[in-house]
């Protein structure tokens, strides 16, 4: 086992040394960078710009360096915490991201566990009861979630909030404690805002996950060693609890890896519609800058989410199941 | 007269399907007495697995009881009840279920959960129906495991299921079932999954366990050489509905039903007068001697002068499997015993040479380099076609395609081995698409012809292969394999998933199809007395070995190899007269060549070659032994 976690470590970091060459040549492939939107921008605004100021930008950002001498220092700095500098906001990028990183964290895991409170429930009773009529309604009311578009979803559901509850349109918090410092109140406020994002962002995977963790617990149900446990004298709800809900749970952990970065990146448009401060609209914007380092650092956060999930989720597998504890990597 | 323990009376069980509804069970009525042995035989879909499963209650969501009563007379705790009356989840069926009656499946692999201990699963049957703590469940069941001779049983309590072998799978099995000393004991096909030398020690375990627990046993199965063995009245289900009844050694001695005498007669025994035929229940047509398929004019692959040496010649076949832990990256250097040691053998053309062994004797392994799936670490394969001998394991390219169209693999599981999504035309036409042979209309006649060639209706080609049943989906297979008219069929087990009453009728068919078509079989199978039906010549393989090779009526009649002797002791016989002479039920080592008596041992010092005693004769010793000769 702890062989195991070291190789699996240890593979990571060539993982994630690719991911960030993929990264640096996807943000270097449009013509240009970030100067020459600049100028454009200028330009179609009828401003010029100094040819001698030009020059010295480019040299004090290191533009007029090889591709490949650029690439080291941003992956260096990376690993020394520095994530570069930010053109368009002219700080450096972990100034810029700030607290969005961690409010994107709250959002997304409260999304997750959202996601999990309800569609454990509803898939526990859909293939227990499958083919009966609160079956067909949940089913109905998941391919609803499922479909509907989730920006309509959020306004809607803004609106309603606001109506009903008197919450502020848009954004994590009150726009009185945004640049306040974190106190109880503003704690309580992100709270109060929370639950609509996290509805929208969660709906389409809540309904998802309903329908796959429903049709795993009904390929399960059915197999033998279920009705062993029957035979055994086990009540219904203990055989159902012990044997085919845990042998469901695989891939149902194993999706873990991909949930987190979906939840992150999937949420860019939600953000947008809600102006939430997360992540998702920054890095929109900075793509379509060319805002290279803020960019990137935005991929490789991406990236490492999915590295990290996976592992997680393979730990948490391993745990779960003693066939891939004892025999994992054995080949016959 | 003693009260009977258990009694069915007119007991009908109706399935409610969308398409209707199906009557499984039809007034069965039987009745086992305690401490008794009853079998309930018949072939699959005779309704014995639903009658088990009403005494249990655990029936399919789909499945009721109409009608009848089932009475269990308990002496213990229970008293007296009518189980069809009880509610299936109320708490009095609950407590008899797995307390008072329990019951052990066919597949011990699927049947235990991968996830649990084998002491967690065991110990919960103590645990529920003794009310008695984790520890001392742990105790009673640790008892039981060494009662069902686990080699370590408090080591074995804190193992998972897959880490055990297939035996001491069904032994776990059988003290999850005991555990709670049941005054019933439902073992539904208890041994069809395993190998006929566990198969013997589980049979004899189970005799033993019910002397020691003084339990009555309800064995279904449709394997009358263990309805010989082990019961002490016979029932036979046949369509939902009970045939003939009574003692075992009457119905055995003089069947009454033709559905009995027929079901003997399709059984592959040992004993059988040479050239004897087996009857199947339902027979097919034989294929008729159509021309198109056998004509081969305009090959180059008609016999020639050269062929007259063997048509596969296998030459010192080694392969090691390597485990892909020990290694960063790619796999480590194999390690460990080689899963095929030093095989040779020929295979003369037009001869059934049949390969006995059990399972993980490296057969698989072997089938799969001679069709060049597999590359052997070392050694070659020699086929010899229309004068050219090529070495398999080293053609490529053009070569290679030309040998696949000779040599093709029928394969054990009817049901994997066609594509779902196919239809019966596109599966059997596949072949002849990857070899691009003829047009679609040639192909379609061809098709055709191959349908009748197995008996199948040429009507039904549009169909997918779930309509069909086992028996007719392995002729499927068979079909297929004969697309492209090879000389050499590789048959890995081609009924041991079939029914005893299908077997016969697959077993006549390639009988036929090898006369008619000139066919080359090579036979693997894990039962001897279908191999005897079978072959001309029969290799005897264990731990990747060839340990003797002879022709059939030579091994049977004078067995040498200690191994040899073993498999054939442990094949139970249709035969009330010739009981099984088990002594051990514990999990032996037969197969564990470093425990073979000398000369025959097997270890690091001693390596013995196979030793010719005449007329084809083989067997792996030490020959210079004085021993061999006596035995011999």
């Amino acid at each position: 086992m702890f062989g195991y976690l070291t190789h699996r470590i240890l593979v990571m970091i060539p993982t994630l040394i690719a991911i960030s060459l993929i990264t640096f040549v996807i943000i270097q492939l449009p013509p240009g960078d970030y100067l020459t939107t600049l100028v454009m921008e200028m330009q179609s605004r009828g401003e010029t710009i100094d040819q001698g100021r030009l020059a010295m930008l480019r040299e004090t950002y290191g533009l007029d360096r090889p591709l490949a001498e650029q690439y080291l220092y941003w992956l260096f700095g990376m690993l020394r915490g520095d994530f570069g500098y930010s053109f368009e906001y002219e700080l450096p990028v972990t100034e810029v991201v700030g607290d969005r990183l961690w409010l994107t964290a709250i959002v997304s895991f409260a999304t997750i566990l959202f996601i999990w409170a309800v569609s454990f429930p509803i898939a526990i009773y859909s293939a227990t009861h499958q083919y009966s009529a609160g079956d067909y309604a949940l089913t109905f009311l998941g391919f609803l979630g499922l479909a509907t578009p989730s920006f309509l979803l959020a306004l809607v559901l803004l609106y309603f909030a606001n109506v009903w509850f008197g919450t502020s349109i848009g954004g994590l918090m009150d726009p009185r404690y945004v640049d306040a410092p974190w106190s109880l109140d503003k704690v309580l406020s992100v709270l109060e805002h929370l639950w609509i994002p996290v509805i929208v962002i969660g709906t389409a995977g809540t309904a998802a996950m309903i329908r796959r963790l429903r049709a795993n617990l009904l390929d399960e149900l059915h197999k033998p060693y279920v009705v062993t446990a029957r035979a055994k004298g086990l009540s219904p709800r203990r055989v159902l609890w012990k044997y085919p809900l845990r042998m469901a749970l695989n891939p149902f952990v194993s999706d873990i890896g991909n949930l987190l970065p979906q939840i992150v990146s999937g949420a860019a448009i939600v953000s947008v519609v809600m102006s939430l401060p997360t992540t998702g609209p920054m890095l929109l914007q900075a793509l379509r800058s060319q805002d290279m380092y803020l960019a990137g650092s935005f991929l490789m956060f991406l990236a490492v989410l999915t590295v990290v999930g996976v592992f997680l989720s393979d730990l948490a597998l391993a745990l779960l199941d003693p066939r891939i504890r004892l025999t994992g990597g054995t080949t016959r | 007269m003693t009260a009977d323990l258990l009694r069915v009376e007119d007991l009908k069980v109706a399935f409610h399907l969308p398409e209707g509804v199906v009557e499984a069970v039809r007034g069965v009525s039987f009745r086992v007495r305690p401490g008794a042995t009853v079998a309930l035989v018949g072939e699959s879909g005779s309704g014995k697995s639903v009658v088990a499963q009403s005494i249990l209650r655990i029936l399919p969501a789909p499945a009721r009881i109409a009608g009848g009563r089932i009475l269990l007379n308990d002496p213990g705790e229970a008293g007296s009840v009518d189980i069809a009356a009880l509610p299936a989840e109320g708490p009095v069926m609950r407590s008899l279920r797995g307390g008072r009656i329990s019951i052990i499946f066919q597949e011990p692999m699927t049947s235990l959960s991968p996830l649990h201990t084998i002491g967690d699963q065991v110990g919960e049957a103590v645990r529920l129906h003794r009310g008695v703590g984790r520890r001392e469940a742990r105790a009673i069941t640790a008892d039981m495991l060494a009662r069902v001779r686990f080699p370590d049983p408090a080591r074995a309590l804190d193992t998972y299921p897959f880490e055990l072998s297939g035996g001491l799978r069904q032994r776990a099995m059988i003290a999850m079932a005991l555990v709670c000393r049941p005054a019933l004991l439902i073992a539904d096909e208890p041994t069809t999954a395993l190998d006929v030398t566990i198969q013997a020690r589980i049979l004899r375990l189970l005799k033993d366990l019910q002397g020691e627990l003084g339990m009555a046993v309800l064995l279904i199965t449709h394997d009358l050489g263990v309805v010989a063995n082990l019961a002490d009245e016979v029932v036979v289900m046949h369509r939902g509905a009970v045939m003939e009844s009574g003692p075992r050694d009457d119905l055995f001695a003089d069947p009454r039903h033709p559905y009995l005498k027929a079901l003997l007669r399709a059984v592959p025994r040992f004993h059988m007068a040479p050239g004897e035929r087996l009857v199947p229940i339902r027979p097919i047509p034989a294929p008729p001697a159509t021309g198109r398929l056998l004509d081969r004019t305009g090959e180059d692959r008609t016999a020639q002068a050269g062929d007259a040496g063997p048509l596969l010649a296998v030459e010192g076949i080694t392969k090691r499997y390597g485990t892909r832990k020990a290694g960063w990256f790619g796999t480590a250097p194999p390690s460990g015993p080689p899963a095929v040691d030093d095989v040779s053998f020929t295979i003369r053309r037009g001869e059934c040479v049949g390969l006995v062994g059990e399972s993980g004797c490296g057969k698989t392994t072997l089938l799969k380099i001679l069709m060049h799936a597999l590359a052997p670490d070392a050694g070659t394969v020699r086929y010899t076609d229309g004068g050219r001998t090529v070495a398999v394991p080293d053609l490529e390219g053009e070569a290679l395609q030309r040998f696949r169209r000779t040599v093709q693999f029928v394969f054990q599981d009817p049901f994997g081995s066609l594509n779902p999504r196919m239809t019966v035309f596109d599966i059997v036409a596949e072949p002849l698409v990857i070899h691009r042979i003829g047009d679609a209309a040639e192909r379609a006649a061809r098709v055709k012809e191959l349908m009748g060639l197995v008996g199948l209706d040429a009507r039904h080609l549009r169909r997918y292969p779930h309509s069909f049943s086992g028996g007719q989906r392995q002729r499927i297979g068979i079909a297929r394999a004969l697309a492209l008219r090879p000389d050499l069929l590789l048959l890995d087990e081609p009924v041991s998933a079939l029914d005893v009453s299908i077997q016969a009728q697959v077993l006549n068919l390639l009988k036929d199809l090898k006369e008619t078509l000139g066919l080359t079989y090579l036979f693997v199978s894990h039962n001897l007395a279908v191999v005897d039906y079978m072959a001309d010549r029969i290799l005897v393989m264990c731990r990747g070995r060839i340990v003797e090779a002879a022709p059939r009526a030579a091994l049977f009649r004078r067995p040498v190899h200690p191994y040899t002797r073993a498999l054939l002791a442990a094949v139970p016989e249709p035969d009330p007269s010739r009981p099984l002479t088990l002594a051990d039920a514990g999990e032996g080592h037969t197969s564990d060549p470093a425990t073979w008596p000398a000369p025959f041992t097997i270890d690091d010092a001693r390596r013995p070659p196979l030793v010719d005693l005449g007329d084809g004769h083989l067997v792996r010793a030490d020959a210079d032994a004085p021993a061999l000769r006596e035995v011999a």
